[in-house]
């Protein structure tokens, strides 16, 4: 069976989570593989935040901002 | 767009024109046809049902005629209102009465194909008139072959091919053979600074716009040569010209300066031949032309001046004059391109200023008729009880539903903890569905929500509302986005799609779970202003203020209000400017709200928007006032270079110092024969690193102040590029034909200013004789330029961001001029940047407009999502106060000990402090670590279940 990657996203509301729903207006398409948690700023981002995402088995973290 | 259509103090109407105008200023009666859009926009979705099915075809008229739509469409998704239209021309019902598909197929029936055109009569006070700019002459692109040779294509149809939304999605393509273009040429001033088609003028935007262009080009399609064909590159705006010389750079953009005058098509490709300016003759291929068409005014210009009564100038813009470059007529106010070419911020500034007219005007009758919300108050009750979530599915029409399995999405959200309610709806925005949700939180004693749709950036505001509504705090519901982030980009995939849903969902859950109810906050304002500097552009802020009916502090460090203002003599556009300052002067100091203080400094200013105090040193000691915003106009000082010999002897002047000379008329020339001006004398590059903008139209004006007075004077200008922007361009070529010699130099051929004998020479180099030249010269006049105050004390105590220039910072260059990233502070005039005094009090208006809004609501409103300390927990290291982009906490004594404390007014919720905080003692509303955490551990859940199950397997096994 072909990786599956599970990833968990944290998008800024300002730019990462904004281009993310441009992506959707513009309806490209990209693989169903992220979940995405929603953030007011990636300076947000507490380090705990990604161990516990690895602690539950994420492959992969995005921080986008 | 969308915060207007939000507004409900705003009423937007489409397809709408105005007939005619009678009454008066603050009375006045428009008469408004507003066509029909057959389709109802209150029940629109915007699902895009209508369009899908329409079978007819129309020409896209949004995407410059490159594609084709359909009569029932939306011309862009983010358009408000967002609800689709009918095109009267191609529909087939509205044509040839047979088809009505789009009414079979439209899930909210909103399509009406009954709608009549309407006239409303609507009572205004003040009209804005801002209709934009026009298209340029049909004869300014067919002699560039466009029409004929397919390749030749407009700036604007580029801008609508590089769109990833565009007809090709982005792909430069060429229309003769649909291949990539590898070099590619712009043209600059078609249509613009052109005589032969009634543009004489400069079009001031499309140098930069060109750059823009290329350099997304060469984003699209690296391996692209690009070269751009100038006159003069005007990039006279802030950090324009640092942006130019960056992606000349970055890109290795050919920068060419030469006017081409036709283009030819020769075995497929296109050829321009140009003389550049040592007079040599080239010939090139280039595979793309893109006309960098200029702006003209607005079509219907007349008609509209005719139905306002407003005049226009000789180009078909609106006229006004410098002193109120806002005006056209009283109670009638412009703004944007329909009063002359302008760019973003000039344009939003002058938005704000002609709001600011507007309100001066309307003062008396602020408040009245204006809607404010009122809710019920939230359910006690219902928020004690346990969690009780509620889940929404939406099928945004097909939509979401088309690709993800909205049913068995919402039979999951049942069976998730917490959850006591799931339903589907069919349209979750629509008016009727906000109803029943209402009506669902009673019924199921809901208090906890997650609507699964579309973005809570563009939906939770409406959600938040009706929560309000039922009775609910706004924090209340969480939103899922499973449209926008899942089924819109992932339709290829329904089984995957509709799993990322669950998962949406179920983290959507947990977090709402975890959601508590947070307080909207609102902090009183003191109303009265601080507006420090008395220039034009503070005294111009400060008269605003006080028209608008708020008492204004003024302090100028000076013994006499004025600034440089002072020593201009003369402005380009002909009008006095020593009479615009008098007048200025008189009404500030005789106005009843505004207090004066001269030879006066700001020592301190403390607090947050709404509530400052500040000190201020006088005369007599010092003084503590309190206000509600600042408005910073500490202007800029004259460059002094240290070059040119300047100083060093009196035949050396600088603009102003020739002005003052000039001032004294004949006699102030004495015997000059022969005048050297040099331009950039320290502005770009030299000692300034920008460029100071307003040196060009200063030059020209003084030059042709000197023809005026003695002809037979020879004047010469050097200069990097004739920055005549706007109908400044009228001035230069004026002083072309009256004989004022320019001559261009680059960068690295500085002119020099020598001493020769007991006399001056200019020893310059002259590119179309391609040797050097000595210029004998009775008077040097240098064009130095404008010095920020780099150490500006306002700024540092402000903690206010500057350019690396000097300059004040604003918060967004295009769409924010005028505030600061810290609230309750506004900036105009040359503190901000250089530009000329009409730009300065357009400026100053547009400052004035945006700091009454706090002053005039009388509270400061505090989105939910601010930080809190929990004093407790707190150590008072202060490492969340040093971190604080927004100076939003200060460090307080609390029975002896440090603590941190937020201020509410002044925090954006972005979290930098919570994340730092070594104690764990900060939470964000909304966002809190428990919230965040239950979302991460949610997310992981269904694997940590499946290996459960699969360890159990092994077990059993």
């Amino acid at each position: 069976m072909q990786f599956e990657p599970r990833i968990l996203s944290f998008l800024c509301n300002w730019c990462c989570y904004a281009a993310a729903d441009s992506a959707g207006v513009a309806r490209f398409s990209y693989p169903p593989n992220n979940r995405v948690i929603r953030i007011m700023c990636t300076g947000r981002m507490d380090p705990q935040f990604v161990v516990e995402a690895f602690y539950v088995r994420a492959d992969g973290v995005f921080v986008g901002g | 767009m969308v915060e207007a259509g939000r507004s409900p103090n705003i009423e937007i109407l489409t397809l709408a024109e105005v007939e005619s105008l009678s009454g008066k200023p603050g009375k006045f009666k428009a008469k408004v046809k507003i066509r029909p859009r057959y389709i109802d926009p209150d029940k629109c979705t915007a699902c895009g049902q209508c369009m899908q099915y329409c079978p007819r075809e129309a020409v896209d008229e949004y995407n410059e005629r490159l594609d084709f739509t359909r009569a029932a469409r939306i011309d862009f998704p983010q358009a408000v209102p967002t609800a689709y239209y009918i095109d009267e021309d191609r529909c087939l019902q509205l044509n040839h009465e047979t088809c009505m598909i789009c009414t079979n197929v439209c899930g909210p029936k909103a399509i009406d194909f009954n709608q009549e055109p309407e006239i409303r009569e609507l009572e205004v006070g003040a009209v804005v008139l801002c209709p934009g700019f026009g298209n340029v002459p049909e004869e300014a692109l067919t002699k560039y072959g466009y029409g004929i040779y397919p390749d030749v294509m407009t700036s604007l149809e580029i801008e609508r091919l590089m769109c990833v939304s565009g007809p090709t999605e982005g792909e430069i393509i060429r229309p003769s053979d649909f291949s990539h273009p590898r070099k590619i040429a712009f043209l600059q001033c078609v249509g613009s600074r052109d005589v032969s088609c009634g543009r004489p003028f400069c079009s001031s935007v499309c140098c930069m716009y060109a750059m823009k262009e290329a350099s997304m080009l060469k984003e699209h399609a690296p391996e692209a040569e690009i070269a751009l064909f100038f006159m003069d590159v005007r990039t006279q705006g802030k950090g324009f010209d640092a942006a130019f010389e960056r992606a000349v750079d970055k890109y290795g953009f050919r920068v060419i300066k030469a006017r081409v005058p036709k283009v030819e098509q020769v075995d497929g490709r296109l050829a321009l031949n140009y003389v550049t300016e040592e007079g040599t003759v080239h010939r090139e291929l280039f595979d793309l032309v893109v006309l960098s068409v200029g702006l003209s005014a607005p079509e219907g210009a007349e008609e509209l001046a005719k139905k306002f009564g407003i005049e226009l100038n000789p180009f078909g813009f609106a006229k006004t004059e410098v002193k109120d470059p806002l005006t056209a007529k009283s109670g009638i106010y412009v703004a944007g391109a329909f009063h002359g070419p302008k760019d973003i911020p000039e344009s939003v500034m002058q938005a704000s200023g002609a709001a600011a007219k507007v309100s001066e005007l309307l003062a008396e009758a602020r408040g009245q008729d204006m809607v404010e919300k009122e809710f019920p108050p939230e359910d006690q009750e219902l928020l004690e009880m346990p969690v009780r979530v509620g889940v929404f599915v939406c099928h945004c029409g097909v939509n979401i539903a088309g690709v993800v399995d909205v049913e068995a999405v919402r039979d999951y959200a049942k069976s998730l903890p917490g959850v006591v309610y799931a339903e589907n709806v069919l349209y979750s925005c629509a008016q009727d569905s906000l109803e029943k949700l209402k009506e669902k939180i009673k019924e199921h004693k809901l208090n906890r929500l997650v609507i699964a749709a579309c973005s809570p950036r563009t939906h939770e505001p409406l959600f938040q509302e009706t929560l309000r509504e039922a009775g609910l705090n706004l924090a209340l519901v969480e939103m899922a986005n499973i449209r926008d982030q899942c089924s819109w980009v992932h339709a290829d995939d329904p089984e995957k799609a509709t799993q990322k849903a669950k998962d949406q969902v179920r983290m959507a859950v947990a977090k709402a779970r975890r959601l508590k109810p947070l307080e909207l906050q609102k902090v009183k304002v003191t109303p009265s202003a601080l507006v420090i500097g008395g220039g034009a552009a503070g005294m111009a802020a400060a008269l605003s203020i006080a028209d608008q009916g708020y008492e204004v502090h003024l302090v100028e460090k000076e013994a006499e209000l004025g600034g440089h203002l002072r020593r201009v003599k003369f402005l380009a556009e002909g009008e006095n400017p020593q009479k615009i300052l008098k007048d200025l002067i008189t009404r500030v100091e005789k106005h009843e709200n505004i207090r004066v203080y001269k030879s006066a400094s700001v020592e301190n200013i403390s607090g947050y928007v709404g509530n400052f105090t500040s000190t201020i040193k006088v005369k007599e000691g010092s003084k503590v006032i309190n206000h509600g915003v600042v408005v910073v106009a500490t202007g800029a000082k004259e460059h002094k270079p240290s070059g040119y010999l300047y100083g060093k002897n009196r035949k050396i002047l600088t603009q102003l110092e020739l002005e003052e000379k000039l001032s004294r008329g004949k006699r102030g020339l004495g015997k000059t024969r022969r005048v050297v001006m040099i331009q950039c004398a320290g502005s770009r590059g030299e000692e300034l690193p920008h460029c100071s903008k307003l040196c060009c139209q200063q030059a020209v004006k003084n030059a042709l102040r000197i023809k005026e007075l003695s002809p037979e004077t020879e004047v010469f200008i050097f200069y990097r590029d004739m920055r005549t922007y706007g109908f400044y361009e009228e001035l230069y070529r004026k002083a072309r034909n009256q004989g004022v010699i320019f001559l261009r130099y680059e960068p690295t051929q500085r002119p020099e200013v020598l001493k020769k004998g007991r006399g001056i020479v200019v020893r310059g180099y002259d590119a179309l004789l391609g040797e050097e030249i000595e210029i004998p010269a009775d008077l040097v006049v240098l064009s130095v330029g404008v010095a920020p105050d780099k150490e500006n004390p306002i700024a540092q105590i402000l903690k206010t961001p500057m350019t690396d220039e000097g300059f004040l910072m604003e918060a967004h260059v295009k769409l924010r001029p005028v505030e600061v990233a810290v609230d309750g502070v506004y900036i105009c005039g040359l503190a901000h940047g250089p530009k000329p005094l009409e730009e300065t009090l357009a400026q100053a208006k547009a400052a004035a407009g945006k700091a009454v809004i706090p002053l005039a609501k009388g509270f400061v409103e505090v989105p939910p999502i601010v930080s809190r300390v929990e004093e407790k927990k707190c150590i008072g290291c202060g490492i969340c106060a040093s971190l604080c982009p927004y100076n939003a906490i200060e460090m307080v004594k609390k029975e002896k000990r440090r603590k941190a404390q937020v201020i509410a007014a002044a925090c954006k919720g972005c979290g930098v402090c919570g994340s730092h905080c070594p104690v764990f003692a900060i939470t964000l509303g909304g966002f809190t670590d428990e919230a965040i955490l239950e979302q991460i551990q949610a997310f992981g859940l269904p694997e940590a279940e499946e290996s459960k199950e699969a360890e159990l397997e092994k077990e059993a096994a």
